[in-house]
Protein backbone atom coordinates (compact mmCIF):
# COMPACT_ATOMS: atom_id res chain seq x y z
CA UNK A 1 0.00 0.00 0.00
CA UNK A 2 1.37 3.47 -1.31
CA UNK A 3 1.47 6.15 1.41
CA UNK A 4 3.01 9.03 2.69
CA UNK A 5 4.29 9.54 6.47
CA UNK A 6 5.23 12.66 8.36
CA UNK A 7 7.90 12.27 10.55
CA UNK A 8 9.80 15.19 12.63
CA UNK A 9 9.08 17.85 9.63
CA UNK A 10 9.83 15.51 6.95
CA UNK A 11 7.88 14.04 4.41
CA UNK A 12 8.37 9.88 3.57
CA UNK A 13 6.86 8.09 0.73
CA UNK A 14 6.54 4.79 0.93
CA UNK A 15 5.13 1.91 0.02
CA UNK A 16 4.55 -0.99 2.60
CA UNK A 17 2.58 -3.90 3.19
CA UNK A 18 -0.49 -3.00 5.34
CA UNK A 19 0.39 -5.03 8.32
CA UNK A 20 3.85 -2.89 9.09
CA UNK A 21 3.77 -1.41 12.27
CA UNK A 22 4.24 2.64 12.45
CA UNK A 23 7.74 0.58 14.85
CA UNK A 24 8.76 -0.87 11.84
CA UNK A 25 7.94 1.59 9.46
CA UNK A 26 9.98 3.78 11.19
CA UNK A 27 13.00 1.46 11.85
CA UNK A 28 13.20 -0.53 9.27
CA UNK A 29 12.34 1.57 6.49
CA UNK A 30 13.28 5.48 7.07
CA UNK A 31 16.40 4.12 9.03
CA UNK A 32 15.18 5.79 12.86
CA UNK A 33 15.96 3.35 14.85
CA UNK A 34 16.25 5.56 18.22
CA UNK A 35 12.37 4.00 18.94
CA UNK A 36 13.16 0.32 20.23
CA UNK A 37 11.24 -2.58 20.19
CA UNK A 38 10.76 -4.61 23.33
CA UNK A 39 7.74 -6.53 23.85
CA UNK A 40 6.06 -5.57 20.17
CA UNK A 41 2.84 -5.77 22.24
CA UNK A 42 2.32 -2.27 24.05
CA UNK A 43 3.67 -3.64 27.75
CA UNK A 44 7.10 -1.82 27.72
CA UNK A 45 6.75 1.48 26.20
CA UNK A 46 10.32 1.23 24.65
CA UNK A 47 8.49 2.35 21.28
CA UNK A 48 6.87 5.14 22.73
CA UNK A 49 6.85 7.97 19.96
CA UNK A 50 4.60 11.09 19.45
CA UNK A 51 1.31 11.64 17.08
CA UNK A 52 -0.16 14.89 17.30
CA UNK A 53 1.74 15.82 20.23
CA UNK A 54 0.33 12.26 22.58
CA UNK A 55 2.83 9.84 23.00
CA UNK A 56 1.43 6.39 22.30
CA UNK A 57 2.88 2.87 21.82
CA UNK A 58 4.56 2.78 17.87
CA UNK A 59 3.50 -0.70 17.74
CA UNK A 60 0.47 -1.02 18.27
CA UNK A 61 -0.52 0.80 15.47
CA UNK A 62 -0.77 0.26 11.42
CA UNK A 63 1.82 2.78 9.77
CA UNK A 64 -0.52 2.78 7.02
CA UNK A 65 -3.20 4.19 9.45
CA UNK A 66 -1.07 7.33 10.07
CA UNK A 67 -0.76 9.35 6.83
CA UNK A 68 -1.53 13.11 7.67
CA UNK A 69 -0.28 12.79 11.14
CA UNK A 70 2.74 14.77 13.01
CA UNK A 71 4.87 12.00 14.24
CA UNK A 72 8.03 12.56 16.54
CA UNK A 73 10.18 10.13 17.09
CA UNK A 74 13.48 10.50 19.91
CA UNK A 75 15.72 11.74 16.66
CA UNK A 76 13.17 14.88 16.35
CA UNK A 77 13.01 16.18 19.86
CA UNK A 78 16.91 16.67 19.94
CA UNK A 79 20.26 15.89 18.55
CA UNK A 80 24.08 15.00 20.07
CA UNK A 81 24.94 18.73 19.69
CA UNK A 82 21.53 20.13 20.84
CA UNK A 83 20.30 17.77 23.10
CA UNK A 84 16.05 18.46 24.50
CA UNK A 85 15.91 19.40 28.20
CA UNK A 86 14.56 16.01 29.12
CA UNK A 87 17.50 14.37 27.51
CA UNK A 88 19.60 16.81 29.17
CA UNK A 89 18.30 16.36 32.66
CA UNK A 90 18.26 11.94 31.72
CA UNK A 91 22.13 12.57 31.52
CA UNK A 92 22.17 14.73 34.29
CA UNK A 93 20.25 12.67 36.88
CA UNK A 94 21.74 9.06 34.92
CA UNK A 95 18.29 8.40 34.51
CA UNK A 96 19.24 4.87 32.60
CA UNK A 97 21.94 2.18 32.71
CA UNK A 98 21.63 -0.20 29.07
CA UNK A 99 19.83 2.80 27.49
CA UNK A 100 17.33 0.72 25.35
CA UNK A 101 13.68 2.06 27.38
CA UNK A 102 15.56 5.40 27.04
CA UNK A 103 14.20 7.11 23.77
CA UNK A 104 11.04 5.57 24.61
CA UNK A 105 11.11 7.23 28.76
CA UNK A 106 11.66 10.33 26.98
CA UNK A 107 9.44 10.73 24.41
CA UNK A 108 6.71 9.17 26.93
CA UNK A 109 7.76 12.54 29.75
CA UNK A 110 7.62 14.94 26.76
CA UNK A 111 4.22 14.15 26.03
CA UNK A 112 3.39 13.69 29.86
CA UNK A 113 5.15 17.24 30.98
CA UNK A 114 2.55 18.74 28.66
CA UNK A 115 0.00 16.74 30.08
CA UNK A 116 0.02 18.02 33.55
CA UNK A 117 0.51 21.40 31.91
CA UNK A 118 -3.44 20.11 30.32
CA UNK A 119 -4.62 19.83 33.75
CA UNK A 120 -4.86 16.26 32.78
CA UNK A 121 -5.28 14.20 36.40
CA UNK A 122 -4.35 10.69 37.21
CA UNK A 123 -5.04 7.95 39.25
CA UNK A 124 -3.11 9.01 41.92
CA UNK A 125 -4.85 12.65 41.81
CA UNK A 126 -7.01 13.66 44.85
CA UNK A 127 -9.03 16.18 43.44
CA UNK A 128 -10.16 15.51 40.08
CA UNK A 129 -10.58 19.10 39.32
CA UNK A 130 -7.62 20.88 40.71
CA UNK A 131 -4.29 21.27 39.14
CA UNK A 132 -1.92 18.56 38.80
CA UNK A 133 1.80 19.40 40.74
CA UNK A 134 4.40 17.16 39.03
CA UNK A 135 5.36 15.28 42.92
CA UNK A 136 6.80 11.51 42.37
CA UNK A 137 4.08 10.10 43.18
CA UNK A 138 2.42 11.76 39.54
CA UNK A 139 5.63 11.28 37.77
CA UNK A 140 5.76 7.54 38.52
CA UNK A 141 2.07 6.31 38.26
CA UNK A 142 2.02 8.43 34.35
CA UNK A 143 5.10 7.00 33.37
CA UNK A 144 3.94 3.42 34.60
CA UNK A 145 3.98 2.23 30.56
CA UNK A 146 7.16 2.61 30.29
CA UNK A 147 9.23 -0.41 31.32
CA UNK A 148 13.57 0.17 33.02
CA UNK A 149 14.73 -3.33 33.26
CA UNK A 150 18.11 -1.87 35.00
CA UNK A 151 15.14 -0.26 37.31
CA UNK A 152 16.83 3.11 36.83
CA UNK A 153 13.87 4.35 38.15
CA UNK A 154 15.36 6.75 40.41
CA UNK A 155 16.94 8.41 38.36
CA UNK A 156 14.34 8.93 35.88
CA UNK A 157 11.56 10.22 37.75
CA UNK A 158 14.33 13.07 39.36
CA UNK A 159 15.30 14.02 35.54
CA UNK A 160 11.60 14.38 34.49
CA UNK A 161 10.99 16.01 37.64
CA UNK A 162 13.71 18.99 37.41
CA UNK A 163 12.11 19.15 33.50
CA UNK A 164 8.21 19.45 34.45
CA UNK A 165 9.55 22.23 37.23
CA UNK A 166 11.58 24.23 35.32
CA UNK A 167 8.78 24.63 32.64
CA UNK A 168 5.90 25.19 35.14
CA UNK A 169 8.35 28.52 36.23
CA UNK A 170 8.67 28.96 32.26
CA UNK B 1 0.02 -11.47 11.35
CA UNK B 2 -1.93 -12.87 8.24
CA UNK B 3 -2.47 -10.31 5.41
CA UNK B 4 -5.75 -8.37 5.45
CA UNK B 5 -7.02 -5.42 2.82
CA UNK B 6 -7.18 -2.07 4.59
CA UNK B 7 -10.03 0.14 3.74
CA UNK B 8 -10.10 4.07 5.34
CA UNK B 9 -13.65 5.20 5.66
CA UNK B 10 -14.11 8.58 5.18
CA UNK B 11 -17.85 8.71 6.61
CA UNK B 12 -20.05 6.26 8.76
CA UNK B 13 -22.21 5.19 5.35
CA UNK B 14 -18.61 4.03 3.82
CA UNK B 15 -17.60 2.41 6.73
CA UNK B 16 -21.05 0.61 6.66
CA UNK B 17 -21.23 -0.58 2.97
CA UNK B 18 -17.38 -1.29 3.47
CA UNK B 19 -18.17 -3.60 6.10
CA UNK B 20 -19.66 -6.26 4.63
CA UNK B 21 -18.96 -10.10 5.73
CA UNK B 22 -18.22 -11.94 8.87
CA UNK B 23 -14.19 -11.22 7.97
CA UNK B 24 -14.30 -8.20 8.29
CA UNK B 25 -13.84 -5.86 11.70
CA UNK B 26 -13.71 -1.98 12.31
CA UNK B 27 -10.36 -0.77 13.25
CA UNK B 28 -10.07 2.81 15.96
CA UNK B 29 -7.34 2.62 18.69
CA UNK B 30 -6.56 -1.04 17.50
CA UNK B 31 -4.36 -1.37 20.52
CA UNK B 32 -6.08 -4.83 21.39
CA UNK B 33 -7.21 -5.85 17.62
CA UNK B 34 -3.23 -5.19 16.58
CA UNK B 35 -2.33 -7.29 19.77
CA UNK B 36 -4.70 -10.03 19.09
CA UNK B 37 -3.69 -9.97 15.19
CA UNK B 38 -0.28 -10.35 15.91
CA UNK B 39 -0.41 -13.52 17.73
CA UNK B 40 -2.98 -14.67 15.25
CA UNK B 41 -5.71 -14.86 18.03
CA UNK B 42 -8.03 -12.92 15.77
CA UNK B 43 -7.60 -12.57 11.62
CA UNK B 44 -9.19 -10.81 9.96
CA UNK B 45 -9.30 -10.50 5.92
CA UNK B 46 -10.34 -6.88 5.95
CA UNK B 47 -10.19 -3.85 8.31
CA UNK B 48 -12.36 -0.63 7.85
CA UNK B 49 -9.92 2.06 9.55
CA UNK B 50 -12.71 4.12 10.91
CA UNK B 51 -10.61 7.18 12.32
CA UNK B 52 -11.85 9.43 10.05
CA UNK B 53 -15.27 9.63 10.91
CA UNK B 54 -17.08 12.24 12.98
CA UNK B 55 -17.51 10.23 15.65
CA UNK B 56 -15.10 12.03 18.10
CA UNK B 57 -17.08 14.39 20.13
CA UNK B 58 -18.46 14.71 23.97
CA UNK B 59 -22.05 16.74 23.48
CA UNK B 60 -24.59 17.30 25.94
CA UNK B 61 -27.98 15.90 25.40
CA UNK B 62 -31.15 17.83 25.77
CA UNK B 63 -32.23 15.55 28.96
CA UNK B 64 -28.82 16.22 30.86
CA UNK B 65 -26.09 14.15 29.91
CA UNK B 66 -23.64 13.32 27.47
CA UNK B 67 -23.36 11.95 24.22
CA UNK B 68 -19.48 10.49 23.97
CA UNK B 69 -18.56 9.82 20.21
CA UNK B 70 -17.14 6.11 19.71
CA UNK B 71 -13.89 7.98 18.89
CA UNK B 72 -13.17 9.49 21.76
CA UNK B 73 -10.44 8.42 23.29
CA UNK B 74 -10.08 7.03 26.94
CA UNK B 75 -7.60 10.00 27.71
CA UNK B 76 -10.19 12.87 26.66
CA UNK B 77 -13.01 11.15 28.26
CA UNK B 78 -11.00 11.07 31.43
CA UNK B 79 -10.06 14.47 31.21
CA UNK B 80 -12.79 16.16 30.20
CA UNK B 81 -14.59 19.03 32.86
CA UNK B 82 -18.05 17.58 32.95
CA UNK B 83 -17.08 13.79 33.50
CA UNK B 84 -14.45 15.29 36.26
CA UNK B 85 -17.04 16.89 37.91
CA UNK B 86 -20.95 15.18 37.63
CA UNK B 87 -19.63 12.05 36.32
CA UNK B 88 -16.38 11.51 38.44
CA UNK B 89 -16.84 7.61 38.99
CA UNK B 90 -16.05 7.30 35.14
CA UNK B 91 -13.16 9.52 35.06
CA UNK B 92 -11.60 7.67 38.05
CA UNK B 93 -11.87 3.89 36.18
CA UNK B 94 -10.55 5.52 33.13
CA UNK B 95 -7.79 6.72 34.95
CA UNK B 96 -6.94 3.48 36.60
CA UNK B 97 -6.84 1.40 33.34
CA UNK B 98 -3.99 0.68 30.94
CA UNK B 99 -1.27 3.46 30.45
CA UNK B 100 -1.00 6.89 29.28
CA UNK B 101 0.37 5.48 25.73
CA UNK B 102 -2.91 3.32 25.49
CA UNK B 103 -5.00 5.36 26.40
CA UNK B 104 -4.42 8.00 24.11
CA UNK B 105 -4.84 5.55 21.68
CA UNK B 106 -8.28 3.24 22.79
CA UNK B 107 -11.06 4.62 22.14
CA UNK B 108 -14.85 4.52 23.67
CA UNK B 109 -16.37 2.18 21.60
CA UNK B 110 -13.34 0.04 21.26
CA UNK B 111 -13.17 -0.26 24.88
CA UNK B 112 -16.72 -2.10 24.92
CA UNK B 113 -15.21 -4.37 22.64
CA UNK B 114 -12.22 -5.39 24.22
CA UNK B 115 -11.78 -8.70 24.42
CA UNK B 116 -10.83 -10.85 27.37
CA UNK B 117 -7.13 -11.53 29.02
CA UNK B 118 -7.55 -14.98 29.75
CA UNK B 119 -4.36 -16.48 29.17
CA UNK B 120 -6.06 -19.56 27.37
CA UNK B 121 -7.64 -17.51 24.81
CA UNK B 122 -4.22 -15.80 23.87
CA UNK B 123 -2.41 -19.24 23.68
CA UNK B 124 -3.15 -20.31 20.52
CA UNK B 125 -1.62 -24.34 21.28
CA UNK B 126 -4.78 -24.19 24.20
CA UNK B 127 -8.39 -24.92 23.77
CA UNK B 128 -10.51 -21.91 24.26
CA UNK B 129 -13.99 -22.19 23.03
CA UNK B 130 -13.87 -17.78 22.57
CA UNK B 131 -11.02 -18.20 20.52
CA UNK B 132 -11.99 -21.58 18.66
CA UNK B 133 -15.73 -23.05 19.56
CA UNK B 134 -16.38 -26.04 20.67
CA UNK B 135 -11.94 -26.86 20.92
CA UNK B 136 -12.89 -26.94 25.02
CA UNK B 137 -11.80 -24.71 27.94
CA UNK B 138 -8.55 -25.16 29.66
CA UNK B 139 -8.93 -22.42 32.37
CA UNK B 140 -11.64 -24.18 34.29
CA UNK B 141 -9.07 -26.83 35.54
CA UNK B 142 -5.78 -24.42 34.62
CA UNK B 143 -4.42 -20.91 35.86
CA UNK B 144 -7.39 -19.36 36.56
CA UNK B 145 -6.31 -16.57 39.05
CA UNK B 146 -7.77 -13.86 37.36
CA UNK B 147 -11.13 -15.24 35.59
CA UNK B 148 -14.63 -15.01 36.36
CA UNK B 149 -16.63 -16.45 39.30
CA UNK B 150 -20.05 -14.81 38.15
CA UNK B 151 -21.86 -15.58 35.00
CA UNK B 152 -19.77 -18.30 33.67
CA UNK B 153 -20.36 -21.56 32.26
CA UNK B 154 -19.10 -25.02 31.72
CA UNK B 155 -17.84 -23.50 28.25
CA UNK B 156 -16.01 -20.77 29.66
CA UNK B 157 -15.30 -18.55 32.58
CA UNK B 158 -13.22 -15.30 30.85
CA UNK B 159 -13.64 -12.13 32.50
CA UNK B 160 -14.67 -8.74 31.05
CA UNK B 161 -11.60 -6.61 31.24
CA UNK B 162 -12.36 -2.84 30.94
CA UNK B 163 -12.69 -0.18 33.92
CA UNK B 164 -14.44 2.20 31.84
CA UNK B 165 -17.71 -0.40 31.02
CA UNK B 166 -17.83 -1.26 34.79
CA UNK B 167 -18.08 2.60 36.02
CA UNK B 168 -20.53 3.28 32.65
CA UNK B 169 -22.68 0.39 33.89
CA UNK B 170 -22.85 2.15 37.33
CA UNK B 171 -23.87 5.23 35.65
CA UNK B 172 -26.40 3.77 33.63
CA UNK B 173 -25.48 4.29 29.70
CA UNK B 174 -26.74 3.42 26.52
CA UNK B 175 -24.85 2.45 23.44
CA UNK B 176 -25.70 4.01 20.41
CA UNK B 177 -25.02 1.10 17.70
CA UNK B 178 -25.68 2.37 13.61
CA UNK B 179 -26.02 -0.89 11.02
CA UNK B 180 -27.16 -0.99 7.35
CA UNK B 181 -30.84 -1.45 8.93
CA UNK B 182 -30.31 2.21 10.87
CA UNK B 183 -29.52 3.65 14.24
CA UNK B 184 -30.13 2.18 17.55
CA UNK B 185 -29.86 2.44 21.45
CA UNK B 186 -28.95 -0.82 23.55
CA UNK B 187 -28.89 0.15 27.10
CA UNK B 188 -25.31 -1.18 28.65
CA UNK B 189 -27.17 -4.16 30.64
CA UNK B 190 -28.76 -5.61 27.46
CA UNK B 191 -24.95 -5.09 25.56
CA UNK B 192 -23.47 -8.27 26.60
CA UNK B 193 -24.31 -11.38 26.63
CA UNK B 194 -23.50 -14.52 29.03
CA UNK B 195 -21.16 -17.13 27.47
CA UNK B 196 -23.86 -19.77 27.59
CA UNK B 197 -22.11 -22.51 24.93
CA UNK B 198 -21.83 -19.71 22.57
CA UNK B 199 -18.19 -17.73 24.63
CA UNK B 200 -17.18 -16.70 20.79
CA UNK B 201 -20.22 -14.50 20.74
CA UNK B 202 -19.80 -11.49 23.51
CA UNK B 203 -22.13 -8.46 22.53
CA UNK B 204 -25.86 -8.08 20.86
CA UNK B 205 -23.99 -6.36 17.87
CA UNK B 206 -24.60 -8.22 14.55
CA UNK B 207 -21.49 -8.59 11.68
CA UNK B 208 -21.23 -5.16 10.88
CA UNK B 209 -22.47 -2.73 13.24
CA UNK B 210 -20.22 0.05 14.47
CA UNK B 211 -21.03 1.72 17.62
CA UNK B 212 -21.48 5.22 17.16
CA UNK B 213 -21.42 6.83 20.90
CA UNK B 214 -22.59 5.80 24.25
CA UNK B 215 -24.83 8.08 26.09
CA UNK B 216 -24.59 8.81 29.82
CA UNK B 217 -28.07 9.89 31.47
CA UNK B 218 -28.10 13.19 33.53
CA UNK B 219 -25.37 12.94 36.61
CA UNK B 220 -26.58 11.00 39.26
CA UNK B 221 -25.26 12.86 42.01
CA UNK B 222 -24.18 11.47 45.49
CA UNK B 223 -20.45 9.76 46.20
CA UNK B 224 -18.83 8.26 43.24
CA UNK B 225 -16.06 6.00 43.41
CA UNK B 226 -14.56 3.35 42.05
CA UNK B 227 -12.12 1.19 43.79
CA UNK B 228 -9.47 -1.47 41.91
CA UNK B 229 -7.90 -4.14 43.37
CA UNK B 230 -5.25 -5.14 41.21
CA UNK B 231 -1.72 -7.28 41.32
CA UNK B 232 0.32 -4.01 41.31
CA UNK B 233 -0.42 -0.26 41.61
CA UNK B 234 -0.51 0.93 38.06
CA UNK B 235 -1.09 -0.77 34.49
CA UNK B 236 -2.82 -3.99 35.52
CA UNK B 237 -6.05 -5.25 35.09
CA UNK B 238 -8.53 -5.61 37.79
CA UNK B 239 -8.75 -8.69 40.23
CA UNK B 240 -12.12 -7.11 41.89
CA UNK B 241 -13.40 -3.85 41.11
CA UNK B 242 -16.37 -1.71 42.35
CA UNK B 243 -17.62 1.18 40.56
CA UNK B 244 -20.36 3.05 43.03
CA UNK B 245 -22.39 5.67 42.74
CA UNK B 246 -24.43 6.11 46.52
CA UNK B 247 -26.01 9.00 48.07
CA UNK B 248 -27.64 8.74 52.17
CA UNK B 249 -30.30 11.03 52.79
CA UNK B 250 -31.47 11.43 56.87
CA UNK B 251 -29.60 8.42 57.83
CA UNK B 252 -30.33 6.13 55.63
CA UNK B 253 -29.34 4.76 51.97
CA UNK B 254 -30.69 6.71 49.24
CA UNK B 255 -29.91 5.39 46.02
CA UNK B 256 -26.89 2.88 45.39
CA UNK B 257 -26.00 2.05 41.71
CA UNK B 258 -23.36 -0.25 42.38
CA UNK B 259 -21.07 -2.48 39.51
CA UNK B 260 -18.56 -4.89 39.38
CA UNK B 261 -15.56 -5.67 37.47
CA UNK B 262 -13.01 -8.81 37.30
CA UNK B 263 -15.94 -11.14 38.46
CA UNK B 264 -17.55 -11.96 35.74
CA UNK B 265 -18.33 -12.14 31.39
CA UNK B 266 -19.57 -8.87 31.44
CA UNK B 267 -19.48 -5.56 34.09
CA UNK B 268 -21.59 -6.91 36.39
CA UNK B 269 -24.62 -5.12 38.34
CA UNK B 270 -27.31 -7.13 40.81
CA UNK B 271 -30.71 -5.18 41.22
CA UNK B 272 -31.06 -7.05 44.15
CA UNK B 273 -27.63 -5.95 45.61
CA UNK B 274 -28.94 -2.19 45.48
CA UNK B 275 -32.39 -3.17 46.35
CA UNK B 276 -31.19 -4.60 49.79
CA UNK B 277 -29.20 -1.07 50.34
CA UNK B 278 -31.83 1.22 49.33
CA UNK B 279 -34.01 2.53 52.72
CA UNK B 280 -31.29 0.76 55.58
CA UNK B 281 -28.92 2.28 57.67
CA UNK B 282 -25.12 1.70 56.98
CA UNK B 283 -23.99 -0.49 58.71
CA UNK B 284 -20.92 -3.65 58.31
CA UNK B 285 -24.04 -5.85 59.12
CA UNK B 286 -25.97 -4.57 55.74
CA UNK B 287 -22.80 -4.50 53.54
CA UNK B 288 -22.56 -8.22 54.48
CA UNK B 289 -25.80 -8.87 53.22
CA UNK B 290 -25.50 -6.96 50.37
CA UNK B 291 -22.11 -9.09 50.03
CA UNK B 292 -24.17 -12.21 50.79
CA UNK B 293 -26.85 -11.52 47.72
CA UNK B 294 -23.89 -10.56 44.87
CA UNK B 295 -22.14 -14.01 45.44
CA UNK B 296 -24.70 -16.17 46.47
CA UNK B 297 -24.20 -18.29 42.68
CA UNK B 298 -20.28 -16.92 42.92
CA UNK B 299 -18.19 -20.14 42.07
CA UNK B 300 -14.28 -20.37 42.31
CA UNK B 301 -12.79 -22.88 39.87
CA UNK B 302 -9.63 -23.30 42.57
CA UNK B 303 -7.23 -20.14 41.52
CA UNK B 304 -9.82 -17.65 41.73
CA UNK B 305 -11.01 -19.04 44.88
CA UNK B 306 -9.85 -15.88 46.71
CA UNK B 307 -12.12 -13.35 44.90
CA UNK B 308 -15.05 -14.50 46.90
CA UNK B 309 -13.71 -12.79 50.21
CA UNK B 310 -11.89 -10.39 48.39
CA UNK B 311 -14.85 -9.00 46.61
CA UNK B 312 -16.88 -9.17 49.73
CA UNK B 313 -14.02 -7.03 51.59
CA UNK B 314 -14.08 -4.65 48.47
CA UNK B 315 -17.60 -3.69 48.84
CA UNK B 316 -17.40 -3.24 52.36
CA UNK B 317 -14.55 -0.74 51.92
CA UNK B 318 -16.51 0.92 49.11
CA UNK B 319 -19.96 1.05 51.32
CA UNK B 320 -18.19 2.23 54.03
CA UNK B 321 -16.57 4.96 52.74
CA UNK B 322 -19.52 5.92 50.34
CA UNK B 323 -21.80 6.11 53.49
CA UNK B 324 -19.36 7.93 55.79
CA UNK B 325 -20.69 10.96 57.72
CA UNK B 326 -19.08 14.49 56.43
CA UNK B 327 -16.33 14.31 54.06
Amino acid sequence: MQFQLDVNGERHALDLDTRTSLLDALRDHLGLTGSKKGCDHGQCGACTVMVNGRRINSCLTLACMHEGDEITTIEGLGRPDDLSPLQRAFVEHDGYQCGYCTPGQICSATAMIEEIKAGWPSNVTDDLEAQVEASIEEISERMSGNLCRCSCYPGIVDAIRQVAREEARA
Amino acid sequence: MRAFDYVRAGDTAEALREAGGAETRFIAGGTNLLDLMKLEVMAPGKLVDINRLDLGGIEATGEGGLRIGALVTNSDLAADARVRRDWPVLSRALLAGASGQLRNKATTGGNLLQRTRCYYFYDRGEPCNKREPGSGCAARDGMNRILAILGTSEHCIATHPSDMAVAMRALGARVEVEGQGGAREIALEDFYRLPGDTPHIETVLEPGQLITAVILPPPAGGRQIYRKVRDRSSYAFALVSVAAVVAVENGRIAKAQLAFGGLGPMPWRDADVEDALVGETPSAALFDRAADILLAEAKGHGGNDFKIPLTRRTLAAVLTQATEADQ
